[in-house]
């Protein structure tokens, strides 16, 4: 492999991805009053991350129904107020069982 | 609300452990993929660690390794990752005003899906230690897991890796669902943006629009309509 073109893709990536997240911080220092776009900005990490959760987390597995089956248990304890971390590893559990005992059929 | 803890640099270091553990998966699977496909490991290691995003790693190093042209490995970048833009400008709201230009331009670097989640659930402004704990603990992973599938591939088992495959949604789910119980608007504005993702991802047509699109245009439509319908006056009261 080429060790130039490894660098100036790397770098490409790199100084792409960081301007696009740096440019928005770096010039909004002030709060904005407009109650439109404060409204707008107060959801959008929710809009975001279920954009982002659904469909995806159907394919995220090995099949659709070991991938259902963790996100009904996801669902469960994410409705109990469950950590972050309890969330993550219950629905993996929850996966990892699923596919064994569906290895068996 | 809950409890108002100090938003110190070590909380959040600890804050951002169960991302720090989300991520050794994920980017275990990106450090595996890379080498495999052909990249040597100080490659793999350089773009993990000064890119620190998950799918806009795997889609360009997939263009490296399939000789795609430097246009088109930028555009793809630019396009999955279009999405940090809104929660870098979420998050300008979300910081504290006294944080000074430097802090910012070193902080930004560090806006991943998961550590924005994190910032924005904690109650008022936060402050740069506290996000750079916040950063810290999951780099460490991020870097810890793609030097791990880079050079031990069979470390874990193929049935382990693809369970963990749900761990970050998992993780948004515990993020998502706790306040929509709560608060109306908020179970709106999810159940606006997954239909529309959803559609998005199962209409013929529209599934040739790339996810990194997808992701803001159902974003900013669900968040639009909400903020119109149940505009806020204080952010905070959404938590």
């Amino acid at each position: 492999m080429n060790v130039q073109r490894i660098l100036i893709c790397t770098l490409i990536m790199a100084t792409v991805t960081y301007f696009i997240r740096m440019i928005p911080l770096a010039i909004f220092k002030q709060k904005i009053h407009n109650r439109f776009i404060r409204s707008f900005l107060a959801y959008v990490p929710y809009a975001v991350l279920a954009a982002m959760t659904f469909p995806e987390i159907l394919y995220s597995t090995g099949n659709l129904y070991s991938a259902v089956i963790g996100l009904a248990a996801a669902l469960i304890l994410a409705y109990q107020d469950k950590g972050l971390l309890t969330v993550a590893l219950g629905s993996t559990a929850a996966v990892f069982i699923a596919e064994q005992v569906m290895s068996f059929f | 609300m809950h409890g108002t803890e100090t938003l110190t640099f070590k909380k959040g270091l600890k804050d951002g452990l169960p991302i720090c553990l989300g991520y050794i998966s994920v980017s275990f699977t990106f450090g595996m993929m890379a080498t495999q496909g052909g990249l040597p490991l100080w490659a793999v290691m350089l773009i993990t660690m000064s890119n620190m995003t998950s799918a806009g790693q795997f889609a360009g190093t997939e263009l490296i390794l399939s000789g795609g042209l430097y246009l088109e490995l930028a555009v793809t970048t630019f396009v999955i990752n279009i999405r940090y833009m809104l929660m870098s400008l979420s998050l300008s709201q979300k910081v504290d005003s006294a944080m000074t230009s430097l802090q910012r331009l070193v902080l930004s670097f560090g806006v991943t899906d998961e550590i924005f989640a994190v910032a924005m659930k904690q109650d008022g402004s936060i402050g740069a230690r506290y996000l750079l704990g916040l950063i810290l603990t999951p780099y460490t992973g991020w870097t810890l897991g793609t030097l791990l599938g880079g050079t031990a591939t069979g470390l874990l088992p193929v049935s382990v890796r693809t369970a963990l495959g749900i761990a970050i949604y998992g993780m948004f789910l515990a993020i998502i669902i706790p306040p929509a119980k709560h608060t109306r608007p908020i179970a709106l504005v999810i159940a606006i943006s997954v239909a529309l993702s959803c559609l998005f991802r199962w209409t013929p047509l529209l599934n040739r629009i790339s996810g990194g699109w997808v992701i803001i245009l159902c974003a900013v439509a669900a968040s639009a309509y909400a903020a119109l319908r149940y505009p806020v006056d204080d952010p905070e009261v959404l938590e």
